[in-house]
Parts: structure tokens; sequence; C-alpha cells
């Protein structure tokens, strides 16, 4: 274990052993926050028992579909843009203020165009996630420097071989940095508008259990809602290493 | 023996002219960079009018900013002349990099994410070779600049020299006729550089490719080249030509030649009022 990744550790159970010794000698009552240790237990009783299964299957699911989504889109959409500057100069105060825009509030809206099944919750979680995409991707491209397009004009590449084979390989740790955020805005959007109104998933059920003061299934719920976030950012997060490093980056 | 006009070298375009070894030709070659709202049209180079022969090392020498990286794109195709023509084995160019070219730039070129046998197999993409052959010639590219213990390496993991050579193996196993080498030692330091010389010469020995070198340095030009056009500071013409009558076989000791210094003291010569109008000063009597 690296240093840095022993000082983490050590910070997350210095908080959380803080945030017992305040849970059991309560400062923070039971009813409104249970102590670390019980809600990893009924982590393990809400996962042994698989009574949750579906929901969790149906957020992850759909988080999965909508950041696929917001990064095939976003990835594609930033190649194309990248040609066009007067289309970007037109785009680019849009982007620096699109997470102003309460996105939750198009709910009703994108209910009435797909529906009450699961997409109106996987387009909030691809809205939320494809600009971060977009903005880092711009932003690796816009670095790329000059020799390597001109290397690409010697060995007569397409645009499209340009985008493939030099520019968006470049760009790759800036996409990840879009990646890994796109990844947490993916799960709050579907999970927010589970939240907000649906009869499944994370979301829906975190909701039940709050209005219920189910403790039990709340905190635990949250709990995995970030362990996932974590699991999925520490693979992105290694896999930006391993590329950092072979660029002498790192 | 040294021979120079001291002259232009202006020519009419007289194709019949143009000799049969003749490889690359550029007739009253002019670029002249547009202006915009606030910003007057630059007039970077020419009229140039020079003769490239087939399998010959050509260097050039200028000041900074005269246009010499601006004459090697547009022999490489990579932007258009404003006025004039370039002919390359015959053909005009027209902004388009014309088979059988190769670059080599000044900047690194490797491609990071690729390791230097990939790096140099990228030039190979679009050739219609079995794969059996595209790696024959990768290996012999990589033995040939002494990287076949570092073909799994990456980029970052190798010295600015050797990735130099990643990016002169690279343009090596295109085979190309035309070799185009953009001040390629330039952030080396000079030992290294004395060696990559090394290097080019046997290479441009061994390909019969013909070779055009731009550089700023009088004895790296000096040492590599059968002829060095020199330029004017901007708008850069051929002020003067130098031929150094070397023998094909050399190698860096040619710079113990008695007839070394004279060549370098000879390009000074024509590059000193150049260098200080560059630099805003008048030459002293």
């Amino acid at each position: 274990m690296s240093r840095l990744a022993l000082y983490r550790v050590i910070v997350i159970a210095v908080l959380i052993g803080l945030l017992e010794a305040l849970c059991l000698a309560g400062v923070i009552d039971r009813i409104t926050m249970p102590p670390p240790h019980r809600i990893a237990l009924d982590l393990y009783k809400l996962l042994a028992s698989g009574a949750l299964n579906k929901a969790i299957a149906k957020t992850l699911g759909n988080a999965s579909i909508a950041f696929l989504l917001a990064l095939v889109t976003g990835v594609a959409f930033s190649a194309l843009l990248h040609g066009h500057r007067a289309v970007r100069a037109t785009l680019d105060p849009l982007f620096a203020t699109y997470y102003a825009i309460p996105i939750f509030a198009f709910y009703p809206l994108l209910i009435y165009v797909f529906g009450l099944g699961d997409g109106p919750q996987i387009m909030i979680g691809f809205m939320l996630a494809v600009v971060a995409v977009i903005v880092n991707t711009l932003n690796g491209l816009d670095r790329v420097p000059p020799v390597l397009l001109k290397t690409a004009r010697i060995h007569r590449l397409t645009r499209l071989e340009v985008a493939r084979a030099i520019t968006l390989p470049y760009a790759t740790p800036y996409v990840l940095t879009g990646v890994k955020l796109a990844v947490a805005y993916a799960l709050i959007g579907v999970i927010g508008s589970e939240f907000i109104m649906s009869r499944g998933g994370m979301g829906y059920e975190i909701s039940f259990a709050y209005t219920s003061f189910d403790n039990a299934t709340m905190y635990p719920l949250i709990v995995l809602t970030l362990l996932a976030s974590i699991a999925v950012n520490g693979v992105l997060t290694r896999w930006e290493k391993t590329l950092l490093y072979r660029r002498g980056l790192r | 023996m040294i021979v120079g006009s001291g002259a232009p070298l202006r020519a009419e375009v007289r194709p019949d002219l143009v000799s049969p070894s003749t490889h690359v030709a550029l007739r009253g070659v002019t670029k002249v960079f547009p202006g915009s709202q606030d910003r007057a049209p630059v007039h970077a180079l020419g009229p140039v009018d020079l003769d490239l022969s087939k399998g010959e090392f050509f260097a050039v020498v200028g000041p900074s900013g005269c246009g010499k990286s601006t004459l090697l794109e547009l022999i490489a195709g990579l932007t258009r002349a404003t006025d004039g023509v370039v002919e390359f084995e015959g053909r005009a160019i027209h902004g388009e990099v014309p088979d059988g070219v190769g670059v080599v730039f000044q900047e690194d070129a490797c491609l990071p994410w690729l390791n230097v046998r990939d790096n140099i197999a990228f030039s190979l993409r679009h050739a219609t070779l079995s794969t059996a052959e595209k790696n024959g010639r990768v290996q012999g590219a990589l033995e040939l600049m002494g990287l076949a213990d570092f073909a799994k390496s990456y980029p970052a993991q190798l010295s600015g020299g050797m990735r130099q050579r990643v990016c002169i193996a690279r343009t090596l196993v295109m085979q190309p006729r035309l070799i185009l080498l953009d001040e390629p030692f330039g952030a080396l330091d000079q030992q290294t550089r004395l060696l990559m010389g090394d290097e080019v010469l046997r290479l441009w020995r061994e390909t019969g490719a013909t070779v055009f070198l731009i550089t700023h340095a009088l004895d790296e030009a000096a040492m590599l080249a059968d002829r060095i056009g020199v330029m004017s500071a901007r708008p850069g013409r051929l002020i003067d030509m130098v031929e150094t009558s070397w023998p094909r076989e050399r190698d860096s000791r040619i710079v113990e030649d008695a007839r070394f210094g004279a060549i370098t003291a000879r390009l000074w010569k024509s590059l000193r009022e150049e260098s200080l109008k560059t630099l805003g000063k008048a030459a002293p009597r």
C-alpha cells in the first residue's frame, strides 16, 4: 500500500471512529443516525436477505446505461465539435453554466416524452453526466500538440482516423477525468429521479425508508451507493495512473 | 571546393529546363500569411527557386523566423504556396502530402500511448504489405536505429535522442524517397547531435533518399550536406549556395578536415548580416 493510500485509510478510519464515538455517546441520537457499525451490519443483512436486490440491480443498471450513453455521446460529440470553432464558441458558455440548470426540473417533460418507465431516469442521469465528459474531452483535445496533427497529415489520415488514432488517444487521460465525474453524476441522476417519482430502485427505497423512519434501510443504501461509486472510481483511477505513468506524467 | 554565387537564385518557370535528375523543384515559391483585422499580412517566404537532385543531401540555414520551416512545409505539402510551384518527382504539390515523403520534426512526435515498436509500425498502418513484411520492416528499422532492446519501452522511458531516433525509424519504415528533417536535433546536446548526424549520414547512404535538412547550426549543415542554401531574414530567400564537395562516405570526423572551417566561415559570412537584421541591428563596418 502506498503512503498516500495509507493516509486515506487512516483519515477515513478516524472519521468513522469519531462518528461511532459521537453516536455511542449519544451526541448524535440513534433515531437520527445509527452508529457506523450498526449501518455496516444492516447493510450486510440487507444484501444477505436479497430483499432489495431488484432495486439495487435496477438502479445500478440504469446508471450504467446513462453513463455509457454519456460516454459514447460525449466523446463523439466532442470529437465532432472540436473541429468547428464557431459552434464551439457558441456552446462554450452553455457548458460553463450547465450545472446551474436544475436538470431534475425537466423530469415531468421527460416523463411526457419517454413515458413512465426507466427512460426518464436514464435521461436525467445521462443529461447530468454527458457535459462532464464533453468538457473534459474538449480540454484534452485542445492540448494535442500541433506536431502530432502534422504527423497525422504526413501519414495522410482521414478526419475519422485522426480522431481514432491521434487526438482521442492523446486526450484519454482527460476523458478519464470526465468519466470519473460522469459515473458519479449518472448515479446521482438516476437515484435522484427515483427519489422524486418512481416505484422502484435504490432512490425509491431510500425515499420510502426516509419517510418511514426506517434507518436500518436508508443508511445502508446510502452507504451502498457510496461504495459503488468508490469502487468504479477506484478502478478508473488505477487505469488513469497506468496511462499517466506510461506517458511519464506521474 | 566552395562554390557560391552570393546572389539569389531566381529563375523563370521553365519546366523544360528541369533536369531529369531533379527530384524536387521550386519555382518562384512565395508564402504570404494573410492578415486579420488587427494584424497585417506577413510575407514569410520567397520568391524561392531551388532544384534538389535525386539522392542529394541538401541543408538550409538561416536566421530565426526567416521561413525555413515554412519552406519545408511547402515541400512536404503541409501548406500551400501563395505563389509559385513546388514539384516532387515531376508532380506539382498542392497542399497535400505526396506519397514517398517522410518528415522528421524538431518537436517530439512520438505517440506517447504506443510503445516504440507500435510507434514505428504506425507508419505502415495503410501499407499494402503482409503482416510478416510489416514486422520485418519494423524490426529492420529498430535494429538500424539501435532501438531493438527498447521495442517494448514507452517514449516517456527514453531519452530525447532516443525518442528522436524512434521518429526517424518511423519515417524510415515508410521507405520515403524524400526525407525532410526540420531541425531534428535542435533539442539535443552537442555530442548526441554529432552522433545522430552520423546516423543520418549512414541512413542517407543506405536508403539513397534525397534529404532536405533545416538547421540553425552551421557546423551541422557543413558536416552533413552536399549543398547548403543560406536564407535571408524574412521574407526568406536563398541568398547563397555553398557546395561542400564532401565524399559520400563521411561521418562527423569530417569536422577535422581543414576545409570544414572555411565552409562554416563562408556560411557565417553570408548569414551574419541577415541575423543582425533579425535582431534589429545593423552590421558594424
